[in-house]
C-alpha cells in the first residue's frame, strides 16, 4: 500500500480496510510464524575472528561460518575483508551489516587516500568505522576488528565492539568464539612476538575457538599485512590444529 | 559520512498518525516525502554495552583529587583492561566518566571541541571548573530531554584561583557539588568512606590514602572492578597530574 493512500490512517483503520478487501496486514501475522526459522533468521556471523600486532605488520585471523538460525548458510566465507591495500577489517554480528558498513568505509577511505596522496592511516580507517557504529548504534549488530599497517604507526589493531567504542590494543579476539579463547589468548600472548609466532597464535587460538562454538568453523583464513603486502592464507578443516577433543 | 538513517526508514516502513497521548511536536517527528508529520517511535535510549565502573572525587586543603580504574566492562566480560577513564580538560579541570564506553568518547570530542573553540578565540578567555561543570550538565540534560541520553555518569573535579570544585553529572542531567562525590557502586560503598575521612584541611597524602582505601574496598565488593587503577590530582601546585594505572595491595588472609 502505497504511502500516499495511508496517509492520516491509524492501524485500526488500516485493519478495518484491508480486511474489507480479505488482505492481512504485514504486521498481523508475524513471519517467523508462517517460515521455518533457517529461511527467516537473519544472516548472522557467529564466529571467531582475531587480529595480532607485531613489529613491522599484523596478522589478522577468521574462521569462514555463516549460520542463519542453526542452519549453515555458508561454510566457506570470507571474513577478512580489505578496506584498502594494508588495511583489513574482521566482521563479526550481522552479514549484512558488516557488509554494508565495510563497503561505505571502503568508498571513503579509497576518496581519502586520493585526497592525501598517500596510504591511508590505520587509524583513521578504524575512526571512520567507529563513527558509523557509533552514530548507527540502535540499527547495528555489528562488533569489528580492524587490522592494517601504516608506514607511521607500524601494525596496529582496533575493536570497534557493539555500541561503537573504538579501543586500540596488541591483539584483539571478537565474535561469540572469542568467549572460549581468552584465557587460552591471554595465557600465550607475549610481547615482541615475530610474525611466525602471530601466526602460529592466531592459528591455534581460532581453532580452539572454532572446536566449541557451534556458530564458528569451516576454514581458517589469514592474512599477513606488512609493508610489502597482504600474504592471504587457509587452513582447511580437516588440517587445524588438533588439541584435546573430549 | 552519512547521517543516521532508522531501521524503519531503510525499510520503508509507513509511518501512522500521532496517538492521542503523544504530542505534535515532538522533537523525533520527521517529515515524510509527501509532506505529511507523522509520529516516529523514539528510536534511542540505548542500553550501555561497553562500561565504566565508580569514580571517586575528594576535596583536600589547596586540590582536588578524582580516582578511577581503568576497566571497560562488556557486560560481566572484563573486555578491555587498559583504558582511561579520567581526562583533563582545559588547565583546571580533570573528569573521571563512568558508563557507557562509546559515550565517554562521544564526550571526550565534545570537550576537545570546547577548548579549541576556546583556544581559537584567543581572548584570554579561561573556563573555570564551575562553567565545565555547567556545560556538561546542560548538555546531559539536554540530550535526556531528547530520550537520547549520553549514557554517563561524571564526576568534575578542578581548581582555580584558590578555589577547590567537586561536581557530578549523570545522565539524567542530575547535577550538583559537594566536597566527596562517587558514582556507581561507590556511591554507595564508598562515598561514606570518604564523608568520614574528610576534613576542610586534609593534605594531599591523607586524601591519596582515602581514595586507595576506597577503591580497595570497591576492588572487593564491586564484581565489575579492577586492581589497577588511576589517581588525577589537581591543586595550588598547579597542573593537571594525571597517574600511571598502578595496582592496589589486596588482604586475603581472612578466607584462610
Amino acid at each position: 500500500v502505497a504511502g500516499e493512500e495511508r496517509r492520516g490512517r491509524d492501524r485500526e483503520t488500516e485493519e478495518k480496510m484491508l480486511s474489507a478487501v480479505g488482505v492481512q496486514p504485514a504486521w498481523a501475522t508475524p513471519a517467523k510464524a508462517q517460515v521455518p526459522e533457517w529461511m527467516s533468521e537473519e544472516h548472522d556471523m557467529g564466529t571467531s575472528i582475531m587480529a595480532v600486532a607485531f613489529e613491522g605488520g599484523v596478522v589478522v585471523g577468521a574462521d569462514s561460518r555463516t549460520t542463519t538460525g542453526s542452519y549453515i548458510a555458508n561454510r566457506v566465507s570470507d571474513k577478512l575483508t580489505p578496506v584498502h591495500d594494508r588495511i583489513y577489517c574482521c566482521r563479526s554480528g550481522s552479514a549484512a551489516d558488516t557488509q554494508a558498513v565495510s563497503d561505505i568505509v571502503k568508498y571513503y577511505l579509497n576518496a581519502h587516500a586520493m585526497e592525501l596522496g598517500e596510504a591511508p592511516r590505520v587509524a583513521t580507517a578504524a575512526s571512520l568505522f567507529r563513527d558509523l557504529c557509533y552514530n548507527n548504534k540502535n540499527s547495528l549488530q555489528a562488533s569489528i576488528i580492524v587490522g592494517g599497517w601504516d608506514a607511521q604507526q607500524g601494525g596496529q589493531v582496533f575493536c570497534i565492539p557493539l555500541g561503537g567504542s573504538l579501543v586500540r590494543q596488541p591483539f584483539a579476539v571478537g565474535g561469540s568464539g572469542s568467549t572460549y579463547i581468552y584465557g587460552y589468548c591471554d595465557s600465550q600472548f607475549k610481547e615482541g612476538m615475530s610474525k611466525e609466532e602471530c601466526l602460529k597464535f592466531v592459528r591455534n587460538a581460532l581453532s580452539l575457538a572454532m572446536a566449541r562454538d557451534g556458530s564458528s568453523g569451516g576454514v581458517i583464513r589469514t592474512c599477513v599485512i606488512d609493508k610489502d603486502g597482504v600474504t592471504r592464507e587457509m587452513i582447511c578443516g580437516d588440517e587445524l590444529p588438533r588439541h584435546y577433543e573430549g | 559520512l552519512p547521517s543516521r538513517v532508522s531501521r524503519e526508514q531503510a525499510r520503508g516502513e509507513e509511518m501512522y498518525a500521532p496517538q492521542p497521548s503523544y504530542p505534535y511536536h515532538h522533537p523525533s517527528l520527521r517529515e515524510q516525502s509527501y509532506g505529511h508529520k507523522v509520529q516516529q517511535p523514539s528510536t534511542r535510549t540505548t542500553q550501555p554495552i561497553v562500561t565504566g565502573t565508580s569514580v571517586l572525587g575528594i576535596k583536600y586543603a589547596g586540590g582536588v583529587m578524582i580516582a578511577a580504574d581503568t576497566l571497560g566492562s562488556y557486560g560481566s566480560l572484563a573486555r578491555f583492561r587498559d583504558i582511561t577513564r579520567i581526562i583533563p580538560v582545559g588547565k583546571h579541570t580533570v573528569i573521571g566518566v563512568g558508563g557507557d564506553y562509546s559515550d565517554f568518547q562521544s564526550l571526550e570530542r565534545i570537550f576537545e571541541d570546547l577548548v579549541d573553540s576556546d583556544d581559537n578565540l584567543a581572548d584570554g578567555g579561561d573556563r573555570s571548573p564551575q562553567e565545565i561543570h555547567s556545560f556538561i550538565t546542560r548538555v546531559m540534560y539536554n540530550r535526556r530531554n531528547k530520550f537520547d541520553p549520553l549514557w554517563n555518569s561524571l564526576v568534575v573535579g578542578g581548581y582555580k584561583n584558590g578555589e577547590s570544585f567537586l561536581g557530578f553529572v549523570d545522565l539524567l542531567g542530575t547535577s550538583f557539588t559537594d566536597d566527596t562525590l562517587a558514582s556507581g557502586y561507590g556511591s554507595y560503598i564508598a562515598r561514606p568512606l570518604l564523608r568520614n575521612a574528610y576534613k576542610p584541611d586534609l593534605t594531599e597524602a591523607e586524601a591519596r590514602k582515602t581514595l586507595e582505601d576506597a577503591m580497595r574496598v570497591l576492588f572487593y565488593r564491586d564484581a565489575r572492578a579492577l586492581n589497577r587503577i588511576q589517581i588525577a590530582s589537581i591543586g595550588a601546585e598547579g597542573g593537571i597530574k594525571v597517574s600511571e594505572p598502578f595496582s592496589l595491595e589486596t588482604e586475603w588472609r581472612q578466607g584462610e
